[in-house]
């Protein structure tokens, strides 16, 4: 009874959550140093940090030694749990719709990617529009509903995309259901991309002009809301960061005059594969920086992508963090952080910073996650080697305290799985060989 | 008259230096390793291996104090040479029209000065399998295996990652005949898929036309590749009798040499049936085929290994096939290979991701595999199962001279390559990539 209790506030809120140490084991604490000693868990914070810790009497003790811990892995680019299309792409500017309406917290990359070590994501809108849709961070709470996977109190965001992506739907190559040449959708090229951007930009001002004069009186009626608006006008007054989708050095550049131009900041330039040719101008905007690794090749705009990138931009001054926008790679950012180390020379402290306490920045999280600090969430994740190694093991992750991945438990429990999924199919062989032909039968995806 | 054949045999190793790396570690992957020793490259080929080497007059000298030497890393698929960037479809060359063309050969279309070569190299990446497979024409083509039209591709070549021609690069022109098994559901030889008795029970899983049609389709397929085998094997009767008004095709004229066994059948199958359906076709046509991404080791490993069947295994940081699937499913997949004794190389079927090829070797370490097997099925194992073990692949006397020397272990991300030879060239360590860096690194 007891149990079931405990079950069912565990679900409501963290406080039941067990109180752990984690002892013996190599602690990465990204932004104090990197030493053998403990963790204290205790109501999903890092209760204290040390070579020497006092341990609660009631502590689960979880022995790492010869392990390593490091704060939970922070992908600032990421499409997974969304139900279905990520691009709501018939318009080129697509700021009404919001990804916080069609997360699934069903989707398997969520396990997976904890099983990678990955903590927190940033879930974006698709790159079909040059301004597409609303976007924010989640907790891999895997188990939890839609709303428990939110990240409180987070600024949301939005994203934009330049370069090829954008202009897609402006070049149609096929032809539509009539056998007529398709219709191209506004923008064809960059310098399109650039006029929407503006025009939007040029329109959310004078909205946000008609808001500020009724506000300042609160008297007359009311100007009308313009969804569309609504979410520029929050990235004019620096309440909403605008993630943007960018690979080469001039459209970079000409997003970041615009975002001077109209008086607001880029918080993130996604991708970014030539961030390294205009470091300069991205340290003078303030903008972060959020790249792939070694990904090039794949289209015309990634053929001067080099894996220096993360190490240049960094040496100059950006705030770098390294994500995956991929359901696989999400699942090993930690060796894409090593490969930081192996191209450039950035040192190991800096490489594991730009899958935690970065990409924490360019979100605005590092009050709560991203280190190993007292305080802050215990976001933890244990790994049976170095973990910038391609030879390292995720062995557990915990989210706010609470063991979200724990790959013994993994391991152990397959069999039952694979039992229970044999029974399942037994069953179901059974009820086909039941149904009399021609009955209805049930339709996978209705 | 021996020496001038040598001299019209070597080519452009002649003109390579003499280099002694010396007090360095050596790893031959083949045997014991040897601490502190002196390696020799003359001519193109390791010329001595050993603790007490005088170098010869006017030999270069290199300070291999701290460092090891190992062969030059073999990649078991790609499309190096074909694909510069696999979304422009002007600059794909694999993937060309037609079910069965096996006359195709993916070595000359091989692009020497392909950008993709320098960015391989720098990591110890010596030589390849190039593959003409798979795409199918669209833009955006190039891919492994997902051709809905193609069955046999054409020849995949072994190559090196260096050379001024695809002539000088070419280690073997015909190193295996492409074929692109089919799949139930159309899902082309890629996917691992769900296995057939859970297709056979969810609408709609194979297509919209249901399993039963789904199954009649890819057996009329299957049928087709035997009809295909029948008439090269008609052929290759009226071609050893002379027959009367017997006159040479092209495409008839290069299955003969995998009629013959002395090519492979390299198979792109990954689902267990496939697999199984591809190795009971191989049985019963007497032919040597490896298997390409096979996903289903667990069920089909015993049968691989009875049957002496080699394999490339794909990359090992991949999705699982299933939602169900153990999260790990990809990176346990050489463990599950090497427990059952199945033979096996790496590959990785993807220009953009060659250079990792040593990393995905070592994500099979993490999960269980030893780690002298995630070597060897990179360096000496992948030239076996293409036929070379006796000129690359390991470092030895008398061996095409294919090294890197390596600050540590180079399967380790941090580790840095600090000299790659290949045929005993010395191969700058420098690419595209490298000269962008240094151009803005320099920017003030």
């Amino acid at each position: 009874m007891k149990k079931l209790l405990c079950a069912t506030l565990l679900a409501a809120a963290p406080l039941c959550a067990q109180t752990y140490v984690i002892k013996n084991a190599t602690v990465m604490t990204v932004s104090k140093g990197t030493f053998k000693g403990s963790i204290v868990v205790k109501d999903g914070k890092i209760a204290e940090v040390g070579e020497k810790v006092m341990e609660p009497a009631d502590a689960k003790v979880i022995d790492a030694a010869n392990q390593y811990v490091i704060p939970g892995i922070i992908d600032c680019h990421s499409h997974i749990a969304v139900d279905g299309g990520v691009n709501e792409g018939s318009v080129s500017v697509s700021s009404m719709v919001d990804i916080k309406d069609v997360l699934n917290p069903e989707d398997i990359a969520i396990y997976r990617a904890l099983a990678g070590g990955v903590t927190t994501a940033n879930i974006l809108h698709g790159s079909a529009n040059a301004i597409g849709g609303k976007t924010l961070p989640i907790k891999l709470r895997w188990g939890k509903d839609a709303e428990g996977l939110i990240f409180e109190g987070a600024t949301p965001g939005i994203k934009f995309a330049l370069g090829e992506n954008p202009k897609r739907a402006g070049n149609p190559t096929g032809m539509a259901i009539n056998g007529q040449a398709q219709q191209g959708r506004y923008p064809a090229t960059r310098m399109g991309v650039e006029d929407v951007i503006r025009e939007a930009f040029n329109n959310a001002k004078a909205y946000k002009a008609e808001w500020d004069a009724y506000d300042a009186k609160k008297t007359g009626i009311p100007p009308r809301k313009d969804l569309q608006m609504e979410a520029l006008k929050e990235v004019l007054e620096g309440r909403r960061y605008v993630h943007a989708h960018c690979y080469r050095a001039d459209e970079i550049l000409m997003l970041l005059r615009i975002a001077d131009d109209y008086g607001f900041k880029i918080r993130t330039l996604q991708h970014v594969l030539e961030g390294y040719k205009v470091a300069k101008e991205i340290v003078a905007h303030g903008a972060g920086a959020s790249t792939f690794s070694d990904w090039w090749s794949y289209k015309a705009e990634a053929f001067d992508a080099i894996p220096y990138n993360a190490a240049i931009m960094q040496k100059k001054g950006v705030l770098v963090s390294l994500n995956s926008d991929d359901a696989e790679l999400m699942r090993h950012l930690n060796t894409e952080a090593g490969k930081a180390v192996k191209y450039g020379g950035v040192s190991e402290n800096d490489a594991l910073a730009m899958v935690t306490l970065n990409p924490a920045k360019q979100l605005g999280i590092d009050n709560r996650v991203g280190s190993i600090e007292v305080g802050k969430d215990a976001d933890l994740v244990i790994y049976d080697k170095f973990p910038l190694s391609d030879y390292a093991k995720v062995q557990k992750v915990l989210i706010d305290g609470t063991v979200y991945f724990d790959r013994d438990n993994e391991v152990s429990g397959r069999g039952m799985k694979q039992a229970e999924k044999q029974k399942l199919i037994d069953k179901e062989k059974q009820n086909q060989q039941r149904t009399p032909p021609g009955a209805p039968t049930r339709r996978v995806g209705q | 008259m021996r020496l001038l054949g040598i001299v019209l045999g070597c080519g452009i190793a002649l003109s390579a230096e003499t280099i002694v790396i010396r007090n360095v570690d050596v790893y031959p992957v083949n045997g014991a390793e040897m601490k502190g020793v002196s390696v020799v490259l003359a001519d193109g080929k390791i010329a001595e291996i050993g603790a007490k080497i005088v170098p010869a007059k006017g030999a270069r000298i290199i300070e291999g104090k701290g460092l090891r030497v190992y062969p030059g890393m073999i990649d078991s698929g790609t499309e190096l040479g074909l694909s510069e960037i696999s979304g422009i479809r002007e600059t794909v060359d694999t993937g060309e029209l037609g079910e069965f063309m096996p006359q195709l050969r993916a070595l000359s279309a091989v692009n020497p000065e392909s950008e993709h070569f320098g960015v391989v190299r720098v990591n110890g990446i010596t030589s390849v399998m190039t593959f003409p497979s798979s795409g199918g024409g669209g833009g955006g083509g190039g891919r492994f295996g997902g051709g809905e039209r193609q069955i046999i591709s054409g020849q995949a070549a072994l190559i090196h990652t260096d050379g001024w021609t695809w002539e000088d690069m070419a280690i073997d022109r015909s190193a295996a005949v492409h074929l692109i098994f089919p799949t139930l559901g159309g899902r082309g030889g890629r996917g691992g898929g769900a296995p057939d008795a859970i297709l056979e029970m969810i609408p709609g899983a194979t297509g919209a036309t249901g399993f039963a049609a789904a199954k009649r389709t890819y057996d009329q397929q299957v049928a087709k590749i035997t009809e295909f085998f029948d008439q090269a094997r008609q052929y290759q009767k009226e071609r050893a009798a002379k027959a009367p008004g017997f006159k040479p095709e092209l495409k008839m004229e290069a299955m003969m040499p995998v009629l013959e066994g002395k090519v492979p059948l390299a198979v792109s199958a990954s689902r267990a049936s496939v697999i199984h359906d591809a190795i009971a076709f191989a049985e019963k046509q007497r032919i040597k085929i490896v298997i390409l991404q096979p996903h289903d080791i667990a069920k089909v490993g015993a049968e691989l290994k009875a049957k002496n069947i080699p394999v490339i295994l794909g990359r090992t940081l991949a999705l699982p096939d299933q939602e169900d699937d153990p999260y790990d499913s990809a990176s346990t997949r050489p463990a599950e290979a090497y427990k059952v004794g199945v033979k096996f190389a790496f590959g990785t079927f993807d220009n953009e991701f060659v250079r990792n090829l040593p990393y995905q070797a070592a994500t099979a370490v993490a999960f269980g595999l030893p780690y002298e097997e995630a070597l060897k099925a990179v360096t000496i194992n992948a030239a076996g199962i293409w036929g070379h073990a006796s000129d690359i692949g390991s470092v030895e006397k008398g061996k095409v001279a294919d090294v890197m020397v390596t600050t540590g272990d180079p399967l380790e991300i941090s580790t840095q390559v600090k000299y790659v030879f290949i045929k005993g060239k010395e191969i700058p360590l420098v690419n595209k990539q490298t000269r962008l860096y240094d151009k803005y690194m320099s920017r003030q």
